[in-house]
């Protein structure tokens, strides 16, 4: 078997990698060098990273897994030092590899601008996952600056991420608008008005003087003497191809490293690949041409031939809500016209260039749904004479045919590529879901790689999955509650309200309910909306509730049952842990556990032992501490300026507070919180449905945070300066999900629906609105805060507990 | 073995059940769960789902069915088999309603009763 030296596992070599084993699994063992210490991800998302809207495991595009079907031999966080064509070797770190084929896949790395200060911590690029991490890592101290140099793709994205991040970002660029190589003045303004919006400061026309600091970064100044001040400073200003190993080798390198049309260096036996190759003089930046240099490698390795063609680009940006596109040739010429809409309201720009009666060039701005049918005008050079009145209104206003938007779609032809990032053409996706009997967009990305990557042509592959299918498929289709209705949760929330529906009977006659009681989806979902709507008229619907909570305790792989006290804020003493010891001698329970919520739970009792269990309990002060309910369940506290060193508020104090004021109310899935009471968080507040974190100058108001099925740190709701307001917003928010939530929808997932804007906005800035969710949380608990275990003491829902017959052996065979 | 001569025995009367609700039968050799559906029609099956052996008289009754509180398998009261794409089934006892008098089928009681006794 040959064998192969890869350098460098990045997104190009990878592809070439992936493109050989599907063709020959067998023509080569591969030798695989990478520098960071992992292997190939999807590097264009480090955006949604950054953000946090996925996570670094989403985006591995080869796993270890992987390399070991492949046999690759991974020397991953090991540096080459160099190459000995002579012999065919390359110099590892840690030993030397012989070669018959090599691949120089070094990419690119980012250009750092040579000023005073560069060096500082505090200082990075934005290429890699360590980079990421190091953005990540610095946007979590509460107020934190960055500064972000250069107002490109890369600088934008950056920009964008850590604002979600929630710090105060201000971005540098030199030219006179943002993206200015992908953009004309006219859209670079719109972005830049958008950006602001998001509160992104944009400086233009900024030049960077130096960056200042003593031990690390304090801020950067400007030519003109301006000082911004940074804890954080992001250099995005381009990148250089890294092509020293191949310089140091000998090879013909002038900007990047010399490749022709089969990607082969000066020396026959190495090839490269990706961003550290120069083509007839072009340099490649963008995934879309690496993705085609890789299947051509790939293909020249195993012998046959093909040739690397330059084709026009296109660029989208991957900032959630900011629509633009560009292709093409879009300078000013003599010979060139342009056909322009504006729409500044909109936010709608759009400008096509025209050079002899052809469209060379497109910038569009708020409205790209077009951007794909220009995009195949520029390429194909189609003449545009005939339909150049209307050109601008997109391919739905050609030839007079109907505004439909599949119209579109359905207009392209069979080569149009419809995911640039892998080079997927429509009839490749028509031509698979078709054959393979696809359905969802989850197959058509594994089985064409279309839109697996960047993401942003999701639209128009479900608009091609709309078109082949039929009603077969309906992206925005409605998922309904359960089998017994058509009508999903917010439906059913919406026209309980409406039409004033009171009972679980009346909401599925209304509804049209296709089964006569229900199920066990819909029935306990049905039963938490009213008890929430309604609070003071609604009887709760017992035999609507699941078991743990009809009876008030948790049912156990045995059917044995679980019993949790309410310790309020964690706080107990010797009396109430006496009163449980002795309650465990008396039940023989069998164990006796602490759990996370800062409580004691108490298992394996016998469900006919439970009303005698809570009647000792009740003895000593104990009530439930509803550990079985969609309601509120525990807030954790640590012991604040009581006793800690460090405290800064009274976190017990405030813990103990809330849970007095929300125990008892149902909520659509559990709500667990916590109050920390300073910044390193010891009652762990920031995974916390809701979490408080008190600082010196107030109460930090965290949410949507988990630690369960997912894991996921806490957003920022906002900061109050009293413990009256903290009360009041936690209420808020928390009676905001109460009145919204799908049932089982924990808090994360319904901020996510909602928006956290829109929360921030109702719970934060519109006072009136939060009072009014307040009053009607307190409305709601005059009827909830009952003490479930002394109701039962006192003989409610007697028959729950006790079998209705005992047949012995003796009256049976009578 | 267990002899059950009577053919049918008393275990209470059906207002002791709430409507869509369950109550339990302790016998020496077995728990059967007594099922009150909308309808006001009465069912007796081992109370022990197919799957984990779960308590099914601590599920949620509908149409004619109980969803086990472990794992969700919905059995049906009146034949005792698992719907929808599980298997598995529990043990249905015969019984008859008596001006309200939930009376169970000795015969079925007894067959139970021999089943769960250690084979000679």
């Amino acid at each position: 078997m040959q064998k192969l030296v890869v350098i460098g596992a990045g997104m190009a070599s990878g592809r070439v990698l992936e493109t050989l084993f599907e063709m020959d699994p067998a023509a080569y063992e591969v030798t695989l060098f990478n520098a960071e210490p992992r292997g190939n991800y999807n590097r264009i998302m480090l955006s949604p990273v950054l953000s946090g809207e996925k996570s670094y495991e989403e985006i591995v595009t080869h796993d270890d897994a992987w390399y070991a079907r492949h046999d690759i031999a991974c020397r991953f966080g090991e540096k080459v030092v160099s190459i000995d064509r002579a012999n065919r070797i390359v110099r590892g770190e840690k030993g030397d590899v012989p070669y018959d084929k090599l691949i120089i896949a070094t990419g690119s790395s980012p250009f750092i601008v040579p000023v005073e200060g560069r060096d500082l911590p505090g200082v990075v690029s934005y290429r890699d996952l360590d980079d990421t991490q190091a953005m990540i890592t610095a946007s979590g101290a509460s107020g934190a600056r960055a500064v972000v140099i250069g107002g490109g793709l890369l600088g934008l994205e950056a920009a964008a991420g850590l604002k979600l991040r929630g710090m105060d970002v201000t971005v540098l660029h030199l030219a006179g608008h943002l993206m200015e190589r992908q953009l004309d003045e006219a859209a670079g303004h719109l972005l830049k008005r958008d950006l602001e919006k998001r509160g992104i400061e944009v400086l233009l026309k900024a030049s960077t003087q130096k960056i200042v600091g003593t031990d690390r970064v304090e801020a950067v100044e400007l030519a003109d003497g301006k000082r911004l001040p940074a804890d954080l400073v992001v250099m995005a200003v381009g990148i250089r191809p890294s092509a020293e190993i191949a310089k140091e080798a000998g090879l013909a390198v002038n900007r990047a490293i010399v490749v022709d049309a089969q990607m082969r260096t000066s020396d026959p036996h190495i090839h490269a690949v990706g961003e550290c190759v120069e083509y007839n003089g072009t340099l490649f930046g963008l995934v879309a041409p690496l993705y085609e240099q890789a299947k051509v490698l790939a293909k020249c390795l195993l012998g046959d031939t093909d040739d690397f063609v330059v084709r026009e680009l296109s660029t989208k940006l991957k900032v959630t809500g900011c629509d633009l596109f560009s292709a093409g040739d879009f300078a000013e010429g003599e010979t060139r016209e342009d056909i322009v809409l504006r729409d500044p309201g909109q936010g709608v720009y759009k400008r096509l260039v025209i050079e002899n009666d052809r469209l060379i060039g497109a910038v569009m701005y708020g409205d790209t749904a077009d951007s794909n049918w220009f995009f195949d005008l520029i390429k194909s050079r189609e003449p545009i004479a005939a339909m150049r009145d209307t050109l601008i209104f997109g391919p739905a206003y050609q030839g007079g045919s109907p505004l439909d938007p599949m119209a579109a779609v359905a207009a392209l032809p069979d080569d149009a590529e419809i995911c640039g990032c892998n080079g997927v053409c429509k009839s490749k996706i028509t031509s698979a879901i078709t054959a393979k009997g696809l359905t969802s967009l989850d197959e058509v990305r594994a089985h064409t790689k279309a839109s697996s990557s960047c993401g942003t042509c999701t639209g128009l592959v479900e608009q091609l999955m709309s078109l082949t299918l039929g009603d077969a498929f309906d992206p925005n289709a409605v998922k309904p509650m359960c089998g017994c209705t058509t009508l999903a949760h917010d439906d059913v929330r919406r026209l309980i309200k409406a039409k004033g529906l009171k009972t679980i009977p009346e909401v599925q006659q209304e509804l049209q309910w296709s089964t006569p009681n229900g199920c066990a989806k819909c029935r306990p979902a049905l039963n938490y909306y009213l008890v929430a709507d309604w609070p003071d008229e609604y009887a709760d619907d017992y035999q609507s509730r699941f078991i743990n909570e009809r009876v008030h305790a948790n049912i156990q792989k045995d059917g044995t049952y679980s019993v949790v006290p309410r310790m309020w804020g964690g706080m107990t003493s010797a009396k109430e842990l006496r009163a449980i010891a002795d309650v465990c001698d008396k039940f023989d329970i069998p164990a006796v556990k602490c759990t996370g919520g800062q409580r004691i739970d108490m298992l394996g009792i016998r469900k006919e032992d439970l009303p005698a269990v809570w009647a000792d309990l009740g003895k000593a002060g104990f009530v439930s501490g509803q550990a079985y309910a969609k309601g509120l369940r525990t807030v954790k506290t640590c012991v604040g300026t009581d006793w800690c060193r460090f405290g800064t508020q009274d976190s017990t104090g405030l813990g103990i507070r809330i849970e007095k004021f929300m125990w008892g109310s149902w909520t659509p899935a559990k709500l667990k919180m916590a109050v920390s009471g300073c910044p390193r968080n010891c009652a762990e507040a920031t995974c916390k449905d809701i979490g408080i974190i008190c600082v010196d100058s107030g109460f930090d108001i965290h949410f949507a945070g988990a630690a369960g099925l997912d894991i996921k740190g806490t957003e920022i709701l906002g900061h109050v300066e009293t413990e009256d307001e903290a009360l009041e917003h936690v209420v808020a928010l928390a009676q905001m999900y109460r009145e919204q939530g799908h049932y089982l929808e924990r808090i994360y997932k319904w901020a996510k629906r909602i928006g956290l804007d829109e929360i921030r906005r109702q719970i934060m800035d519109d006072h009136a609105m939060r009072k009014a969710y307040f009053d009607r949380f307190v409305f709601s608990q005059k009827f909830a805060q009952v003490d479930p275990w002394s109701e039962r003491v006192s003989g409610k829902d007697k028959h729950e507990f006790q079998p209705i017959a005992r047949l012995d052996f003796a009256e049976a065979a009578e | 073995m267990t002899i059950i001569e009577k053919p049918w025995i008393s275990v209470g009367r059906i207002e002791d059940i709430p409507p869509l609700g369950a109550r339990r039968i302790e016998t020496g050799f077995a728990t059967i769960g007594l099922f009150r559906t909308a309808s006001d029609e009465v069912f007796a099956i081992e109370d022990k789902c197919p799957h984990k052996g779960g308590p099914l008289s601590q599920g949620i009754v509908h149409d004619g069915c109980v969803t086990c509180p472990l794992h969700n398998m919905v059995i049906s009261l009146k034949s005792g088999q698992a719907q929808g794409a599980d298997t598995g089934e529990v043990r249905t006892f015969r019984l008859r309603l008596s001006g309200g008098e939930i009376q169970l089928s000795g015969e079925d009681l007894a067959a139970a009763a021999n089943a769960a006794a250690v084979p000679a």
